[in-house]
């Protein structure tokens, strides 16, 4: 659409590859009676209706009476470029924007750990490593002399 | 059949107005969507997806037919936070389905704190 093929390209994956399949993975994991929860549907049918229908009316009525700017293109005259759309994204990502770039990373980087922390559930019945009480660990807590009685033995308490 | 489509293709020229009304179909099913559905939270989420997709398509249009490419750009962004607010509802809701096992809007009206 348009030439913009880089932006095209990248909602398409980032919404079926990544949205898509985790709507997917979650409506799987939890399930539900869809069936219990479409009752109620019709009480709220009419006024749904009516919030749609006047946003709908609302926007193509701005759409119908928008008068375009003067520098504006009509679509015979959108020239084709010399480079393409997502080099020419590439070369104003990397400069201009450098800085809300590294934010978008940072903004994917806190839902990443956001979600693996808000959904991790920690297993009492693994046994894990502790390297700290393994380090820390001193020698009269875990080893101790015993005189043995010749023909009595020792209790080993366990 | 090949002459109509040539002349369909004439007839009907992509403007910029046609980009506007399919954003605001998009944009109006996502705002009936939430209306409409009161017990369940997943179809909220997709209901705010497909906002967040109209606005895309308004920015992506006009950034074409202005000529400037800074639309695309922040389109890019609004992407990414959209993937990122995804992920962190769902995560949310998988949380509060063990929680209370079930994901109907009327059962969130307790805090805890």
């Amino acid at each position: 659409m348009l030439g913009a093929e880089f932006l095209g390209m990248i909602t398409l994956i980032v919404y079926v590859g990544a949205v898509a399949v985790l709507f997917l993975f979650v409506v799987m994991m939890i399930n539900i009676n869809f069936s219990e929860l479409k009752t109620g549907f019709l009480d709220y049918l009419p006024f749904g209706m009516l919030i749609g229908v006047v946003i709908f009316i609302e926007l193509v009525m701005m759409i119908s009476a928008w008068k375009y700017k003067a520098e504006f293109i009509v679509t015979k005259k959108i020239a084709k470029p010399l480079v393409s759309n997502t080099e020419s994204l590439g070369m104003i990502i990397y400069t201009d924007y450098i800085l809300f770039f590294q934010i978008s990373g940072l903004i994917l980087l806190v839902a990443m750990i956001g979600a693996i922390v808000l959904t991790f559930r920690r297993k009492d019945s693994l046994r894990r490593q502790d390297i700290t009480t393994q380090v820390s660990r001193e020698r009269n807590e875990s080893v101790e002399l015993q005189d043995v009685p010749n023909f009595k033995g020792v209790k080993i308490n366990d | 059949m090949f002459q109509i489509l040539k002349v369909l293709k004439l007839m009907i020229e992509i403007t910029l107005a046609h980009y506007l009304f399919l954003s605001a179909v998009v944009f109006t099913i996502g705002i009936i969507g939430i209306f409409l559905n009161r017990k369940n939270v997943i179809v909220i989420l997709m209901s705010v997806e497909l906002i967040l997709i109209a606005v895309n398509i308004n920015l992506v249009s006009f950034s074409v037919y202005l000529n400037d490419l800074v639309g695309q750009v922040f389109t890019m962004f609004v992407l990414t936070v959209a993937a990122a607010e995804a992920a962190i509802g769902l995560a949310i809701l998988v949380v509060f389905f063990r929680n209370k096992g079930s994901i109907h809007v009327e059962d969130i009206n307790s805090l805890k704190g």
